[in-house]
This record gives structure tokens, sequence and C-alpha cells, in this order.
């Protein structure tokens, strides 16, 4: 299964100290929906939790092999807070990229938080 | 060395054989032989014919392998020989014979009687609906089952009808007299004029005269007198037959030659001769069996009979007399109730229901077997518990005698959820459908959760929670689920409750809190493509357009490089538009008058029309007109899924109306709405609620059904699965609908009103509002960049989606593969 990024981009963005990179203000991020980002190559689907956390994981879903995650609804399964690919519905979880429909499939979970009113996000 | 078959006569019974035979794989080569020109049909629904059902609909798919010579009857049996001969000069040997040569109506010695019609076949159908088109008046005789049933026909085919029955009151052999006064004021209720306890004189051409010397005008006279076994072929080649007619069997459906059965309305069977189809059917079953070897009995069958007739709700089952009974009459109501018992009380026997047959099914397997209540309750409700009660060995359906232990067999065996389930394993409930209340009982009490919860955040049906958000007042997702659900939501209790909100007028879909319950596709107000691309559907009314914007959508295709496709609704969809592009290119369409359309959301798709009287030397009305003003109607219009409409000027049916959720056919005299039609994965035909309406009368009732079905139907159910699902179904709907029997009709008229009043143009919306038009990036963090990702190929002089994975695949670009 594909999980990963393509590497066909310039890389674009200002890299602060210890590679986090500061993406949009807080405010523009609607609650409980996503937000998508581009950090140098690297596509990042950001979404504003209802605990309002900030939470970044791939922006390809790796079912359809479209880059749309962050479109999908956000939500909860159980305790896990959640967002459902847009194209087929499978269930992402937001802590762990795992796929809740099928075990062997993960996407990648990158590291957010909020400085100043600013999110920034950290890709390795 | 396959064994010869040859069955005589292609109507319900013999199919049925057939279908078993070939199920089995028993062996034979099996020939039938049919005197009508077209293959077996369902003959109980021939009534629907008349309001719209074509043909084929009717008509059973013959089994493979089946050998089937139409057209063409028996004229001999040459026993010895074992050959039978046709009027065409076909000789055909067989090795087994069976006879299904059903019934022929009956005709009185009257003189005049070759002026009339009888009503058995599809082509008595035609005669019939050929000879309406220029009568006023038609005249039945007989007012059994049967003659109520071509009455109501004649009726629906817009003459002035009247019944002529020679017993002191209707349906003689299944109401008692109470019963029968209650039926006629029913009866009469339609508009229909009986003439009880009269025989019949003479039939002239344009009246007939009654023994008491009555002239009724009569365009049209149909009899339906009862019937006849068709026993000459057996008569002649030496067969038993009965003294009354009837071609004499044994328990394994032999006649007196043990090389030829006999099944169907044309055995007679421990002295009877059935006239309903379910015996039929039950007869077919033990021949199969016994062809195939076996040494099935045919025990008998159940009598009981529902009548169909539109609006008047009648049942008999089980003894039509015993020692006790309990009755109940209501004349000003129109209901009248009559159970007999046992002398103990303790056993039921039979009854009789006019005007509610609402019992009928639960009471039905009962007979023979103790009370689960006293009479009084079993009458009056108090049936919904039976369900779990009934013992393995009661038969649910009658129709295709199954029982209930072998429906809950199915339930845990096969894991079935829901009714069609149940209909596809068993057959139950495939026939006259008069058992599906019962079947829903017991896939409750076997324990399948009626999967009445929404999703793990609530435990309540879409219904539910549309009553508790109008009733009290609730505005938002959160207040909802922390009230009356739990965690955060998902993609299925979401859009749900988005769509609820927005039928009850909660503003633009992406006001506050509402845009996070949106799907994608409401979320951006266009359809998501498997690239993360979007397409765009301009509302085309009616998929009437001018020139003019024609070219508008054309130079915006060409100026976006949007491939272009003539849809199925009569529109023009434009596929390939990235998130950015959205707005500019509905900018484009709004200042050229258009509106982007709904292709998303669960909401109304189109209206299409066919050309209509404007143009077509055939049309009666401006379906066009119409077409247009329900599309704007309606337009924006959430509901618990898609609706489509269609509108036909006039009865060939260009628009293809009954496929749609609600269709309108021009008539001469206004329009006939039709309701629950579906294409898509299940089709289904739509049914006609109300004929001949006017305009106003019309778009009251649309009104009315929609809100109505928005009010009450599962999240996801398009409005033909709801029909089916609706208790009551297509009856209880006209009720609630034209007699507004809930006393909800002015409600939901205003709902619909306030709908209409507030619709507004998302899109035109959309653009209009900075803070919506911030979402319609591919970043947020570099609002100019469109996403790299989506590429696109040529195909046809157009461009086609690549997606980048692909492009992998194929060695253009590198991708990561974990
Ligand atoms: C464009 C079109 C095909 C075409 O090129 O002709 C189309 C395209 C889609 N149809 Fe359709 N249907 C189209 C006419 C139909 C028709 C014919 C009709 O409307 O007369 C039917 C059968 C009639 C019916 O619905 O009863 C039809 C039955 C479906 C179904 C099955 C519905 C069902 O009840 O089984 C779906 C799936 C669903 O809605 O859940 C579906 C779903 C879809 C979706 C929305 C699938 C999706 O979610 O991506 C497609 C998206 C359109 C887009 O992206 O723009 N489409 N689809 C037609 C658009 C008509 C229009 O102008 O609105
Ligand atoms: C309008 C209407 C409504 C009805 N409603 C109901 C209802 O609600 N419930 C119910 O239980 N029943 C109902 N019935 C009765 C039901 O249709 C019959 O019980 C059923 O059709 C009997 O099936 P069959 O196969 O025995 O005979 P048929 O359906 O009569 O079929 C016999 C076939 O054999 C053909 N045939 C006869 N002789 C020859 C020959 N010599 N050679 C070749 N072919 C021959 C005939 O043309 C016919 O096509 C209704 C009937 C009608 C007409
Ligand atoms: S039939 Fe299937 S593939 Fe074709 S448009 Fe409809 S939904 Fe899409
Ligand atoms: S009783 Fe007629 S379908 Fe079941």
């Amino acid at each position: 299964m594909t999980t990963g990024r393509p590497d066909v981009l310039e890389p674009g963005a200002v890299e602060t100290a210890r590679g986090w990179v500061p993406v949009c203000d807080y405010a523009a991020l609607t609650p409980e929906r996503g937000a998508c980002v581009l950090v140098g190559p690297h596509q990042v689907a950001l979404f504003r939790t209802f605990d309002g956390r900030v939470r970044a994981i791939g922006q390809l879903d790796p079912f359809s092999g479209a880059y749309v995650l962050s479109r999908g609804i956000v939500g909860s399964r159980g305790d896990r807070a959640t967002v459902a690919s847009p194209m087929h519905k499978q269930v992402f979880d937001l802590e762990t990229g795992a796929c809740l429909d099928d075990p062997r499939v993960r996407v990648p979970v990158y590291d957010a938080r909020v400085r100043d009113g600013r999110v920034e996000v950290r890709v390795p | 060395m396959r064994r010869n078959l040859v069955v005589v006569g292609h109507g319900p019974a013999a199919h049925r054989l057939t279908e078993l035979l070939v199920e089995r794989g028993a062996g034979w080569a099996i020939t039938v032989l049919g005197e009508e020109p077209r293959p077996a049909y369902d003959r109980v629904a021939l009534t629907s014919y008349l309001t719209g059902t074509g043909a084929d609909e009717l008509t059973y798919p013959v089994p493979e392998g089946v050998e089937l010579l139409l057209g063409d009857p028996v004229t001999e049996i040459g026993r010895a020989a074992r050959t039978v001969t046709t009027r065409g000069g076909r000789t055909l040997p067989y090795d087994a014979l069976v006879l299904a040569t059903g019934s022929s109506p009956f005709v009185p010695p009257v003189p005049g009687a070759e002026h009339a019609f009888v009503y058995r076949t599809l082509d008595d159908l035609d005669a019939i609906r050929a000879a309406s088109a220029g009568a006023r008046t038609g005249v039945v005789v007989g007012g059994g089952l049967l003659g109520l049933e071509a009455a109501d026909a004649l009726r629906s085919l817009g003459l002035e009808t009247h019944i002529v029955e020679v017993a002191p009151w209707l349906m003689p052999r299944q109401v008692d007299e109470g019963g029968g006064a209650v039926l006629r004021r029913h009866v009469e209720g339609l508009g229909l004029t009986v003439h009880t306890g009269v025989p019949l004189a003479a039939v002239e051409p344009g009246r007939v005269t009654l023994a008491d010397g009555t002239a009724i005008d009569a365009g049209v006279v149909v009899f339906s007198a009862g019937v006849r076994p068709r026993d000459e072929l057996a008569r002649a080649a030496g067969l038993d037959v009965g003294e009354r007619g009837g071609i004499v069997v044994d328990a394994g459906m032999r006649t007196s030659d043990p090389a030829i059965y006999a099944i169907g309305e044309c055995a007679l069977a421990g002295g009877t001769v059935y006239g309903l189809v379910a015996p039929c059917f039950a007869m077919a079953e033990v021949a199969a069996d016994r062809l195939c070897g076996g040494t099935a009995e045919f025990a008998g069958a159940d009598l009981s009979t529902r009548l169909k007739l539109l609006g008047v709700d009648v049942a008999q089952f089980g003894a039509a007399s015993g020692p006790l009974d309990v009755t109940f009459m209501d004349p000003v109501g129109g209901v009248y109730k009559r159970l007999f018992v046992s002398d103990d009380a303790q056993t039921l026997l039979g009854g009789i229901l006019v005007g509610d047959a609402g019992p009928y099914s639960a009471l039905r397997p009962f007979v023979g077997r103790p009370l689960a209540g006293t009479p009084t309750e079993l009458l009056f409700g108090g049936t919904a518990a039976l369900g779990g009660d009934l013992p393995d060995d009661a038969q649910v359906c009658s129709c295709n005698n199954v029982t209930a232990g072998r429906v809950r067999e199915a339930i845990a065996g096969e894991g079935l959820t829901d009714v069609p389930g149940i209909k596809a394993c068993t057959r139950a409930g495939a026939t006259c459908g008069s058992c599906v209340p019962m079947l829903k009982r017991l896939l409750a009490s076997s324990g399948v959760a009626l999967g009445k919860a929404m999703c793990e955040h609530f435990d309540h049906s879409r219904a539910e929670l549309f009553d508790i958000i109008r009733v009290r007042g609730i505005r938002t997702f959160s207040e909802l689920i922390s009230a009356h659900g739990r965690g955060r939501g998902c993609d299925v209790c979401k859009p749900a409750v988005a769509s609820i909100l927005a039928s009850l007028g909660a503003g633009h879909i992406l006001d506050g809190e509402q845009a996070a319950l949106q799907d994608t596709n409401d979320h951006f107000l266009a359809n998501i493509q498997r690239n993360g691309t979007y397409s765009i559907v301009p509302r085309i009314p009616g998929g009437e357009i001018t020139p003019e914007k024609l070219i508008v959508i054309g130079e915006v295709a060409r100026d976006f490089g949007l491939y272009t496709k003539i849809t199925g609704g009569q529109r023009i969809d434009l596929f390939g538009a990235r998130v950015e592009q959205l707005p500019v290119i509905w900018k484009r369409l709004v200042d050229a008058g258009f509106e982007s359309g709904h292709a998303y959301g669960k909401a109304l798709r189109t209206v299409k029309s066919c050309v209509g009287s404007t143009w077509c030397r055939y049309g009666v009305q401006d379906s066009v007109g119409l077409a247009i003003a329900l599309e704007l109607r309606y337009r924006g219009l959430r509901a618990p899924h898609k609706l489509k409409s269609a509108v036909s000027g006039c009865a060939r049916e260009c628009a293809e109306a009954r496929g749609k959720d609600f269709g309108i056919i021009a008539t001469e005299g206004g329009w006939n709405l039709y309701v629950g039609g579906n294409g898509g994965f299940q089709p289904r035909h739509a049914d006609l609620l109300a004929a001949d309406l006017r305009m106003d009368e019309l778009i009251r009732a649309i009104d009315r059904f929609l809100m109505f079905y928005i009010r009450t139907a599962d999240r996801l159910q398009r409005t033909s699965a709801w029909l089916e699902s609706l208790d009551g179904g297509l009856g209880y709907l006209r009720e609630v609908i034209i007699d507004d029997s809930l006393g909800i009709g002015a409600d939901l008229d205003a709902a619909m009103e306030r709908h209409v009043g507030s619709y507004q143009d998302e899109w035109a919306a959309t653009l209009a509002d900075p803070d919506k038009l911030r979402r319609f990036v591919s970043f947020v963090n570099a609002p100019g960049t469109p996403d790299p990702t989506i590429a696109f190929e040529t195909e046809r002089d157009q461009i086609k989606p690549v997606l980048i994975t692909e492009i992998g695949a194929r060695g253009g670009l590198e991708v990561t593969r974990a």
C-alpha cells in the first residue's frame, strides 16, 4: 500500500529552528474540520479537533491515491479522534495515523503545535 | 436418457412447476405449450396493467432450458401413444404430462352475452381498454372479489360504473350480511353504483337490462360471474372429471391416468376446485416433488383472501362461521370485524374484517390454534406482540406456503436483517405482500436489532432525530449530541443531522457550525472526483436551455479546460475543476444567469421533461412548463436521500416519470402523480398516488408527499424503499397525503412554504461571503498554489485524470512505497 509522499516539489517554506514550520493562523482553521498546508514537498492535512488541539497527518488517501484527507468529516470512534476519507469513507485515527477499518494501513502523522496564535508543524 | 415432460398451459401454476423442476435439476426435458401468445405472467396483478404496469413487468422470467411453444393450444391428448396434438398441427410425445390449463370465465347464458367482455387475460384487458376509450359508462356483472376489482378498473378508466350482483350482498362467498352492508357503503363511497339481489336479464349494445326491468346505460359490459375449470381436454381424453367440473386428482396431483397430472385451477383436489393462486402454487410444489420421485401430498389449502381494491380493506380467513363469535360493527366509521372461535372460546377458527384489515396478517397464522389473548384484544390492536409467539409450524405467508419456522431459520442461518432479504431467501412476502408486517415482527423477535440506532453516537433513527430537533427547536449539532448522543459524531450522523437542520430551514449549509458537518461535496458545493478535483453541473430546469446559455457553458468549459459530458439528467456536467477554480467558475455562470446545481447533497436533482404539448403532436399538457416550475419550487430541498422527478406530456412517457421519486404524467383531465419510483441499484416503477389532479391539487400533493418523506424516512432511504417499508403502504400514504388522515396536512404545507420562501442560491451566497470563500484553496499556507499532484492526459480530445500513484507505477514520477 502506498503511504508516502511524492518527492516532486521544490522545498518552498521557510524552516525555523529545530524544524518547526509556521503554516497558518490558528483562527483560520474551522473547528472540527480539516485544511491542507504545503510544507516543502509534503502535503499535510491539519485538523482542529473539538478539544482545541491541532493534529496533522498526510494528505494522501492511500486507498484512492488522491490527496484529499483534509476534506473528510472529523469525528470520533470510541475515544479516538478521527477523520473519514471523503472518497470512500475509511476512518483514520488522527493520533496514530492508523486506519481503523483496515489494520494494514497507516498514514504518516506529523507534530503540530500552536504558538502565539500561529499553527506550526514539524515534518521529518 | 432425458425423459420428456410436457406441460399444457402456461399460467402461474405451470410457471411455478417449471421453476421448481429446473431448480432441482430433475433431468426432465421440459416443453410447455401455451394458448396465450406470451409466457406466463402474474395474473393476480393483472389489473395493474390497466393502471400503467407493462406486460413485461408482469411476465415471469422463463427458467433456463424450458422450451416454450406459445400461441398454439393443445387440442387433443393421445393417451395410448402418449402424445399431445396442437391446433397448429404439432404432435409431441410425453413420458409425463401435466395439465395446467386454469379456468375460463363463466359467461351467463343471457341474450346478447356476445357483446360483453371477460376479465382474465392481458388480451381481455387490451380489448376492454380499447372499448372504454369511446365509452362513458360501464357495467360489471358479478360482485365478488374479481368483480369488484374489475369495477374499480373500469372506474379508473374513467367510466361511470355499475355493479350487478345476484346475491343479496357483495362478496357473498367471503363476507356475511353485516360485512356486506359495510362493504357496500365503501364501494358506493368510491362512486360505484351497486345493484344487489337482481339477476341480469339481457345485454344489448349500449345497455343492459336487469330481471326487475331496470335498464342501465353500458358502453362496456364485463362479466365477472365466476370461473369454470378448463377440463375439456381431460374430459375428451376420458380422464375422470368432477360432476361440476375439474380434473379429478389424488393427493399427489395424479389424474386417473398415472402418466398425467393436473395442477392449478383446472384440478379438483380433495373435492375442491381452488380459485386462488396460493393453492395453485402448492399443487405445483407437490407435482414437482412427485416428478422428482418424492412423496409430497397436497393437504388442502387456506382460502383466506384480502381484497386489493383501492381504498377498501376487506379480508376473510379461516372458517366463515363458528360456534361462538365476537362481532364489532361501526357503520359510521365503516368498520365491521367478526372473529369465529371454538365453543370454549380458546381456539381461533376464522374471521371477517371489513374497513380495517389491519389485524389480518397477525391473526391468520393463528387459525386452529389457541388464542393468545381475548378475542376483543385480538380485534383491536394487541396483535403487535403475536409475532414472537407464533409456533414454528404456523404459516406466515400463505401465497408461498412459508412457515414462521422457515423464516426464523433463514434469519438465523443466512444472517438476514431485512424484509427484502427474507423475500429473496424464502419467497415469503414476494406475492401479495400482506404478510410483510408479520415478517417484520419475526425479524424483531429474532433479535435482529432492526438497526434503529444511526451510529455509535446516537441511539435514535433519523426520523426520531428529526422530531427531536423539530420539537425541541435544536439549531446545532453540538447542542444535539450533548443532550441526545455521545462522542463527537462521524461521517454517518453529521451529514444526516446537517440534512435535517437544512430541511428545517437552518440557513446556508456552510453557516457557522453547520459547515463542519457537511460531506466534502456539500462542503465545497460540488462533486469530488477520483483525483480530488470537482465537477460542476449548472442547473438547467426541466432540461430547457437557450442557445446563448449553451454557448456560455461551452465557453466556461473551454476556458477552464474542463471535460464536458451530457448527463442522464438532462444537464451538462463539467469535470476537472480544482477547488480554487470553483468560485471563479460559479461567478462566470451566475453572471450569465445560471446557478450551479445539485449533483451532490441529498437534495432535488433534476426534474426531467419531455417536449410536451407545445411541440409534440401527442402532448396533452405543457410538460416542460410544469417541470421547470417544479424544479424551481423544490430546488435546494434537503431530504434523507436525493430526489428526482420528471414530467411527461402524455401516456407515452418519454420523460420516464415512473422511474422517479415523484413523476407526473399528463392526462386529458389534468395530471397523474406517481410516487416511489427509482432507477439505480434497485429499480422500481412509481405507483399512482392520485389521478387527474388540477395544478393546485398536484402541487399540494407533491408538497405533502415530500415533507412527509423528509420527516419520516430513514437516512439514505430513497422514496422507493421508504414507501415499501411504510406500514399500510400506498393506501396509507394516500390517506395521509390526500385525505389528511393524520391531520398534519396544514403543517406539511407550511413547512414547504417556508422552504420555497427561504430558498437561496447557495453558490451565489458563497461568492458574496469572503469568509466562506476562504476554504476554496488547495493549501491554506499557499493560496495561489494549485495542487501539484493533479494531472491529466488527453482522450478523445478532452482531459482525463491520472493519479500520481498511477504515474509512479508507470515509472514517470518517483513514489515512495511502504
Ligand atoms: C453525471 C451522472 C452520470 C452521467 O454522466 O450521465 C451521474 C453521476 C453520478 N451519480 Fe448518478 N448520475 C447521473 C444520473 C443518474 C441516474 C439517471 C437519472 O437521474 O435520470 C440514475 C438512476 C435514477 C435514480 O437515481 O433513481 C443515477 C443513479 C445513481 C445512484 C443510485 C441511486 C439508487 O437509488 O440506487 C447513485 C449512488 C447514490 O446516490 O447513492 C448515483 C451517484 C452518482 C454520483 C453522485 C456518484 C458520486 O458520489 O460521485 C455521480 C457524481 C456526478 C458528478 O460527479 O458530477 N447515481 N444517476 C448523471 C447526472 C444526472 C444529473 O444531471 O443530475
Ligand atoms: C383479475 C384477476 C385477479 C386475481 N386476483 C387474485 C388474488 O388477489 N389472489 C389470488 O389468490 N388469486 C387471484 N386471482 C386468481 C389467480 O390468478 C389464479 O388462481 C391463477 O392464475 C391460477 O393459475 P393457473 O396456472 O392454474 O391457471 P391460469 O392462470 O388460468 O393459466 C392457465 C393457462 O393455460 C392456458 N390454456 C388453457 N387451455 C389450454 C390448452 N388447451 N392448451 C394450451 N394452453 C391452454 C390458458 O390460456 C392460460 O394461459 C386473480 C385472477 C384474475 C383474473
Ligand atoms: S453509473 Fe456509476 S460510474 Fe457511472 S456516473 Fe453513475 S455512479 Fe458514476
Ligand atoms: S401472504 Fe402473500 S406474499 Fe406472503
